[in-house]
């Protein structure tokens, strides 16, 4: 097969039977496998992710099990805590982070005019490197010693005394780096390069500019995370001394190596739902998005200032008074840039002749949830306050709060929005809503209830709690389950919506704006043949 | 030089390509990820005294670089068939670009825990509180730590350091001269210079080496010799390490000077080796700076 796309003929602005003339994807499942097509490996991550975001799920549910009830039921304290850290490692690592590049591999070259990514062969390694590197992290439970248990932050000395399965997760880590780096470097020069003529980088989609700026941030800290885990696989086998006094090391050290990596890693989580919520309120209040510099600035900002925060991390952990109030004031500035996007997305719907499909009630229940996580979060800047709640249930709550409600909604919001043109049917609304509700509700179940858990001073990461924090652990484990079946239904929702149902035009929204919806639906296997023209 | 224009360029998302470029189904990646997978597994085990261990990050590393070999060779293949038009260089720049930015933060986590300790950590571990606990550490840079249990002496800028500074430096010349050449279609200039800037960094990794041995056997200073040791072996040696692939990917862009590749205005691949060797070159800066001389 030709490896090179001529630019035949007539630039086809509605992109009918685009695909007649030329090839379609190979049969079988090789084409999986060596694919160098944007809408395959996007449909693999996604797929990989929601893999993962089960697996994940389960090992939630394991852990609301075990604390539905105070004492020792279902799990010993040592699986406990592998069972937490392996949470949180999956769920950002193997769920989160790769559905949102398998959204930028899907739509990113579709909205800029693209055929594909800049480097598809790359591409296809960034995804590939994903399996072995969740392999690793299964193995890793079945090694002597078990998985790693140090909390997915992988706090030294913690990670510098657990046994071979600490080793796998670096070493999956640093795999799963070596992905996000690729991918992020893929991104950016396809976003750079790959426009079409005409698309300045202040028309560009909202969710190019947010993809854009994330990317910047992986290329940014993916590698200092390497450095942090490579010292601490040192300090484990080779005799360093990075994190060990009794050497002239520090413990505290590996913390802000750590965070100077997590906080714009909590970024990386959530500006990409950004850019989709920027995608769905427009079309659904069928008017412009209010504020599009606005919002690219503000993305920037908190891009710039994610660099400059990570010691709030850290207020209890020994940082000097002038350093607490530096980094609780520059944490606070975060609320700026980020409320200017919420009340953009509200001047939006302001007056629009707003209807509630189910992306758009995605969207409307992360607006609304996840500013209440920014709020905690706010809160939690505040360091006599976080001093108080510092690794306790309140600080559980606030992240979920951001990365359930945030990103995971925005995800959500997302599939609905795209599923059309990804394979050309609509999904079925009822459904999509009732995952909704059942979402949201079981969601507010599960977190709510773990703020006053905090306030009341349960510490997190423990299988046992004391007898006063009884019923509302009750509460958050039905939630939890409620929540993790729920996902069932989008499941259900989404491989309907693969196999059959309703026909949906090229573009089934009537609000919706940009160039993905110029492509028939579903979309063609090569998106833009020839440059489409951006006015 | 191409290196600052042609990102510019492409900023106003101006030229619109008369086609587009996708390479065919691969296996290389899928590949590649079983290679990496082998040395992961293989390392985990190795570390933990387990088999297979060594076997298996030998196989993986031979499969990586066997990947390496066939998948770059599949680059240079295209190019030189002309399947990459101006849009692909540009997309290579910036990806050449970003790559060696992702580069500069790793090494900046160990600067900065270079900094952190001799700033922060060792003065801290002196300080009063501690006294207690280590009444006769002073918290004085270089430091092996409060319980450092043998003497070590660290290794100054004189003479091989600064030597190696000069060889880098020159070997950044040399290279300069090459990429004039290939632009001046002088063929056998290119090559002698080209020759020369291998040597000098191949010169370097062998003064390199003596000096490790030289800390080793003389000076005791080891990787476990506390936070000193520490730092100084893992800067210069993933500095040294990236000396190693600069110098690989140098002789692997001399053997396709010799077959003929590359033109006086068609070369990126010449120039993200220059760009990529200046910047290892840059980094060597910083450690004869912080690591040797202050």
């Amino acid at each position: 097969m030709s490896a090179v796309l001529p630019a035949h003929g007539h630039a086809d602005d509605h992109g009918h039977g685009h695909d007649d003339h030329h090839h379609g994807p190979p049969p079988g499942l090789m084409r999986w496998v060596k694919t160098t097509n944007h809408k395959d490996i996007g449909t693999l991550y996604l797929w990989f992710s929601f893999v993962m975001f089960l697996s994940g799920g389960v090992l939630a549910l394991t852990i609301r099990a075990e604390l539905f009830q105070p004492g020792l039921q279902i799990v010993n304290p040592e699986f406990f805590n592998q069972l937490t850290t392996m949470h949180g490692v999956m769920m950002v690592f193997g769920a989160i982070m790769p559905a949102f590049v398998g959204f930028a591999n899907w739509m990113i070259p579709m909205q800029i005019g693209a055929p594909d990514m800049a480097f598809a062969r790359m591409n296809n390694w960034s995804f590939w490197l994903l399996i072995p590197a969740a392999g690793l992290l299964v193995i890793s439970f079945f090694v002597p010693g078990g998985a790693t248990a140090a909390g997915w932050t992988l706090y030294a000395p913690l990670s510098t005394q657990m046994g071979m399965g600490m080793d796998l997760a670096i070493f999956a880590l640093h795999i799963m780096g070596a992905s996000s780096i690729m991918g992020s470097i893929n991104i950016v020069t396809t976003i750079l390069n790959m426009r079409a003529p005409g698309m300045t980088l202040m028309k560009m989609p909202m969710f190019c500019w947010t993809w854009l700026i994330t990317a910047y941030l992986l290329i940014a800290v993916m590698p200092v995370l390497a450095g942090a885990i490579t010292m601490v696989l040192t300090d484990r086998h080779f005799g360093t001394s990075f994190f060990n006094a009794a050497g002239g090391g520090d413990p505290v050290m590996y913390q802000h190596i750590f965070w100077f990596f997590g906080h714009p890693e909590v970024y990386i989580m959530i500006l990409p739902a950004f850019g989709i919520i920027s995608h769905v309120v427009p079309a659904f209040a069928r008017k412009p998005l209010f504020g599009y510099s606005s919002m690219v600035y503000a993305t920037s900002s908190i891009a710039i200032l994610s660099f400059i925060v990570w010691a709030h991390h850290m207020f209890t952990t020994g940082i000097p008074a002038a350093g607490q109030l530096f980094f609780m004031y520059a944490t606070m500035l975060i609320a700026i840039p980020t409320g200017v996007k919420v009340f953009n997305w509200i001047a939006t719907m302001w007056k629009g002749s707003m209807t509630f499909e189910t992306p758009m009630l995605f969207a409307t229940g992360f607006i609304f949830v996840f500013t209440m996580g920014g709020f905690t979060g706010l809160i939690l800047a505040v360091t006599p306050i976080d001093i108080q709640l510092q690794d306790t249930y309140y600080v559980v709550a606030h992240f979920h709060y951001v990365l359930v409600a945030g990103s995971l909604f925005a995800m959500f919001s997302g599939v609905y929005f795209w599923l059309p043109k990804w394979t050309g049917h609509m999904y079925d609304e009822g459904l999509g809503k009732l995952h909704f509700w059942t979402s949201v509700i079981f969601f507010n179940i599960t977190f709510f209830p773990m703020h006053f858990l905090g306030l009341a001073g349960m510490p997190r990461r423990i299988p046992d709690y004391a007898t006063q924090f009884s019923d509302f652990n009750a509460i958050a484990s039905v939630g939890a389950f409620g929540f993790g079946l729920s996902q069932l239904i989008f499941l259900a929702a989404v491989l309907k919506c693969i196999k059959g149902g309703a026909k949906a035009g090229d573009n089934p929204w009537e609000g919706a704006q940009g160039l993905e919806w110029t492509l028939s639906s579903p979309a063609p296997y090569h998106s833009f043949e020839t440059p489409p023209v951006v006015k | 030089m191409s290196a600052s224009h042609a990102p510019a360029a492409s900023a106003t998302a101006g030229s619109a390509p008369t086609s587009y470029f996708i390479p065919e189904p691969s296996s290389w990646p899928v590949k590649g990820s079983i290679a990496l997978f082998c040395m992961a597994i293989g390392a985990a085990t190795w570390f933990n005294d387990l088999p297979p261990g060594p076997w298996l990050v030998a196989f993986g590393f031979a499969m990586l670089a066997y990947v390496l070999y066939g998948w770059f060779g599949t680059v240079v293949g295209e190019s030189e068939a002309g399947k990459y038009n101006s849009q692909v260089d540009v997309s290579f720049r910036w990806s050449m670009s970003w790559f060696i930015f992702s580069e500069v933060m790793f090494f900046a986590a160990f600067f900065g825990a270079l900094f952190y300790a001799r700033q922060l950590s060792v003065p801290w571990l002196g300080d009063l509180e501690h006294k207690l606990l280590w009444p006769d550490f002073g918290g004085q840079w270089p430091s092996a730590g409060p319980q450092a249990s043998e003497k070590f002496t660290t290794m100054g800028p004189f003479p091989i350091p600064a030597l190696n500074t000069a060889l880098l430096l020159m070997s950044g010349v040399t290279l300069t001269i090459a990429h004039h050449a290939l632009k001046d279609n002088n063929r056998g200039r290119l090559k002698l210079f080209m020759a020369l800037t291998i040597a000098l960094g191949v010169l370097f990794l062998g003064f390199q080496a003596y000096e490790y041995s030289h800390a080793y056997s003389e000076l005791n200073l080891k990787l476990t010799s506390g936070i000193y040791g520490s730092t100084f072996f893992l800067l210069t040696g993933f500095h040294g390490f990236h000396v190693t692939v600069g110098a690989t990917m140098l002789i692997v862009i001399l053997a396709r000077c010799m077959k003929g590749h590359f033109t006086p205005d068609h070369h990126f691949a010449f120039e993200a080796v220059a760009w990529y060797w200046h910047f290892v070159d840059v980094v060597w800066l910083g450690l004869f700076f912080v690591v040797y001389m202050f």
